[in-house]
């Protein structure tokens, strides 16, 4: 019996999904979690894994068509299977491209040609890239990737001056270097770029400006003692192989989870005439990726030691980076956590992820000189600031987690028991 | 160089082919006595006589008919159709005979006719008297298709005409009698089967003939001040169809629009653009438009007859589209 294939939803707030690539063509054999098709969220470019198997008989949409969650996309079944015309999948499609009397029906809507979205973030095979015959030419002589260029010509169309203007640039930099800075009589002007925004990025303005708009944040900052986590973890890596080493993110993580668990209120979400106290403790990680963030969601990170968190948190990060991340990897986290550790950033502040309660921004440890006992020693130190919804929580509560998390991260065996 | 109307252009070329060659003759509705419907031929039956200079019956099956029966026997007619439109009612003799004699008795005949007629819409005679079939007849091998859009070429592209053993269609448009352009004194021929570039530019490619050159001049021109620099290529001929201008001006540019008079479905620019996408496609950086007549039979009213046919505003808008 044949299966339909809907476009799954892979987000709370996702309502459509972009068919990027089907990676199993009509007729070729496909087995239960095989990936099927890319397909491009607000998010990401995900992969849809095959929920059955059989021989794919029939892809419902054409790639780059934009379809509503939980819309048919695809028909698997039996080898030589007749899809009959009692099929949901064909129904439903007969059922969508009716012309309906009341106004907008959510029907596929193949946005191939109009779509606004620049080629640049799309991750599918070159031929998903919108450029023209001579645009490819001169960037196949060149060795240049389209994908990396933005489009200027209608629909983000990579166009020839498009590609003269990134072979200028690379030329420019490789044969010139860097321009003299002193004596030169000769000022260049440089030209205002015009840089249409990734699906990515709309998402995280969308979201971002909703956050700060309409979430009330408070801020509570804390130095923590890191002396005896930078020690422990220096201890531990001697054990570990190259690819397995901990990372200071990765206590971070560990601790904050076991925090949590003692503040339900903090693993929490407003929801209008409640909070929603969330069961799991997911802490999601932001991961810088190319043209913005990505949050990933690491699962009950509270019950899982810190190797395991470590090496799942290093694959979502690696994934959400290739552009490749699952539906999984990036929902359901509960509380997050930003670390600019690694840019040498004293102290910052974190805008809260929603629908989450809480976001944890963690700046460098460093060593700095302290007051231990009336002397001044040098020490480990490390600033972090907690933003929180004030409509689910109060700066008391706030306080106490980021003093029960120094609890944590200043005695850190307590994570390994 | 003199500045003549394109009348006189075409009148010194046939003047010029009868005085050089006594088989070369004028057949067609009103030539004679009445010096033709666009007075091309005026003072011509004076100065040759109703033998060489024959006003035939309003049939022209007749005039083609017997135009091919001369040629076949070695006579070189001029065969005049008042318009384009009454080709149809000789559409037999023209594409399956003229055409297709020299092929079929193997060489053992040649066809030197010219089959002159007046094209064109935009003088509101109603729409079976101004439709732009040009395409249609460029569609059948063995028949070549000339259509000038200047006085010079006019007057070098008949003369060869004339000259040649080849049954050629000579296209005239109904409102580019009065067009004045710089004509070469003395003998001068231009060969058929050479487009040319009118005008250069660096911008874009605006391939076009007859009446949608002089549309494109004028389109070049506003588009120039505003910084684009379009390049004009004149087919001159539509079959044989000289491909090698348009190519190279649109390996400069790589973005192009064509201009016609004619409907654009299954028209001239639906060649043009096939042959640029199979010849020339790693030089596309933009689609390629084409500006034609909208897809209704012309109207007779002045206003609607303008708005149907092809307009400078609409060049210049194609041409920014394109530019995008």
């Amino acid at each position: 019996m044949a299966e339909t294939i809907n476009m799954p939803k892979l987000g709370f707030d996702m309502a459509e999904g972009m068919l990027v690539r089907w990676v199993k063509q009509v007729g070729e054999n496909i087995n239960k979690g095989d990936v099927l098709a890319e397909i491009e969220t607000d998010k990401a470019t995900v992969e849809v894994e095959s929920p059955a198997s059989g021989v794919v008989l029939q892809h419902i949409v054409e790639q780059g068509t934009i379809v509503p969650v939980n819309a048919p996309i695809a028909v698997v079944g039996a080898a030589g299977e007749v899809i009959s015309d009692q099929s949901p999948a064909i129904s439903e499609k007969r059922a969508d491209e009716k012309p309906l009397p009341t106004p907008p029906a959510p029907a596929p809507v193949s946005q191939a040609v109009s779509s606004p979205e620049p080629s640049s973030i799309v991750h599918g095979p070159s031929s998903m890239i919108k450029a023209s015959p001579l645009a490819r030419k001169i960037a196949r002589e060149n060795n240049l990737d389209l994908s990396r260029i933005q489009g200027t010509g209608p629909g983000g169309r990579v166009v020839r001056k498009d590609v003269e203007a990134a072979l200028s640039s690379n030329q420019m930099s490789k044969v010139e270097g860097r321009p003299s800075p002193a004596y030169s009589s000769r000022i260049t002007s440089y030209e205002d770029e015009t840089v249409q925004l990734t699906k990515l990025r709309q998402a995280i303005a969308r979201r971002m400006t909703e956050s700060k708009t309409s979430v009330p944040h408070f801020y509570v900052t804390h130095e923590y003692k890191m002396d005896a986590v930078m020690a422990l973890r220096k201890q531990i890596n001697e054990y570990l192989p190259e690819n397995e080493k901990l990372s200071v993110n990765d206590f971070i993580v560990k601790a904050a989870a076991l925090t949590l668990r003692q503040f339900p209120n903090l693993n929490a979400s407003f929801a209008g005439d409640k909070v929603i106290r969330h069961g799991a403790v997911n802490v999601g990680v932001a991961v810088a990726v190319e043209n913005g963030l990505l949050t990933i969601a690491h699962k009950d990170t509270d019950q899982k030691p810190l190797r395991q968190i470590s090496n799942e948190v290093k694959a979502m990060v690696a994934r959400a980076r290739e552009g490749k991340v699952k539906p999984d990897d990036i929902e359901g986290s509960t509380f997050s956590i930003s670390n600019l550790g690694m840019y040498d950033v004293e102290n910052f502040i974190a805008i809260v992820n929603p629908p989450e309660a809480a976001i944890l921004a963690v700046g460098s440890a460093r060593e700095v000189p302290v007051v231990e006992n009336g002397e001044i020693k040098i020490g480990w130190r490390m600033k972090a600031t907690i933003s929180v919804d004030h409509r689910v929580s109060d700066g008391a509560e706030a306080a106490q987690f980021m003093q029960a998390l120094a609890g944590f991260l200043e005695n850190p065996v307590r994570m390994l028991v | 160089m003199p500045k003549i109307t394109m009348r006189e252009a075409i009148s010194q070329a046939l003047m010029e082919e009868m005085d050089r060659d006594p088989a070369v003759f004028i057949m067609g509705e009103e030539v004679g006595v009445w010096g033709g419907t666009y007075a091309v031929t005026k003072g011509f039956y004076d100065k040759y006589g109703p033998d060489r200079v024959k006003d035939t019956p309003i049939a022209e099956n007749v005039i083609l008919g017997g135009a091919i029966g001369a040629a076949m026997v070695g006579q070189r007619p001029v065969a005049e159709l008042m318009t384009i439109n009454f080709a149809f009612s000789a559409m037999d003799y023209i594409v399956n005979q003229a055409a297709k004699l020299r092929y079929m008795f193997g060489g053992q005949f040649t066809l030197p006719l010219v089959i002159r007629a007046v094209g064109g819409g935009g003088r509101q005679l109603g729409a079976t008297h101004s439709q732009t079939p040009d395409a249609i007849f460029a569609h059948f091998p063995g028949l070549k298709v000339v259509s000038p859009g200047t006085p010079e070429d006019a007057k070098g592209l008949l003369k060869s005409a004339i000259r040649s053993n080849d049954p050629i269609l000579f296209i005239e448009h109904a409102t580019m009698y009065q067009v004045r352009g710089d004509v070469p004194e003395g003998e001068y021929l231009i060969p058929i089967g050479k487009s040319k570039v009118q005008r250069e530019g660096s911008d874009l490619t605006i391939v076009t003939y007859c009446k949608g050159l002089e549309l494109s001049m004028k389109a070049a021109e506003q588009l120039s001040k505003e910084g684009i620099e379009a390049e004009i290529v004149d087919l001159r001929t539509l079959r044989p169809l000289d491909m090698e201008p348009v190519l190279e001006s649109f390996k400069k540019t790589n973005r192009a629009i064509v201009v016609e008079e004619g409907w654009k479905s299954y028209g001239v620019g639906s060649e043009i653009v096939s042959r640029i996408y199979e010849e020339a496609f790693d030089y596309v950086d933009a689609p390629i438009l084409r500006v034609a007549q909208k897809e209704v039979p012309l109207p007779y009213n002045r206003t609607l007859e303008q708005a149907a046919l092809p307009q400078v505003p609409d060049i210049i808008a194609a041409a920014k589209e394109v530019l995008r």
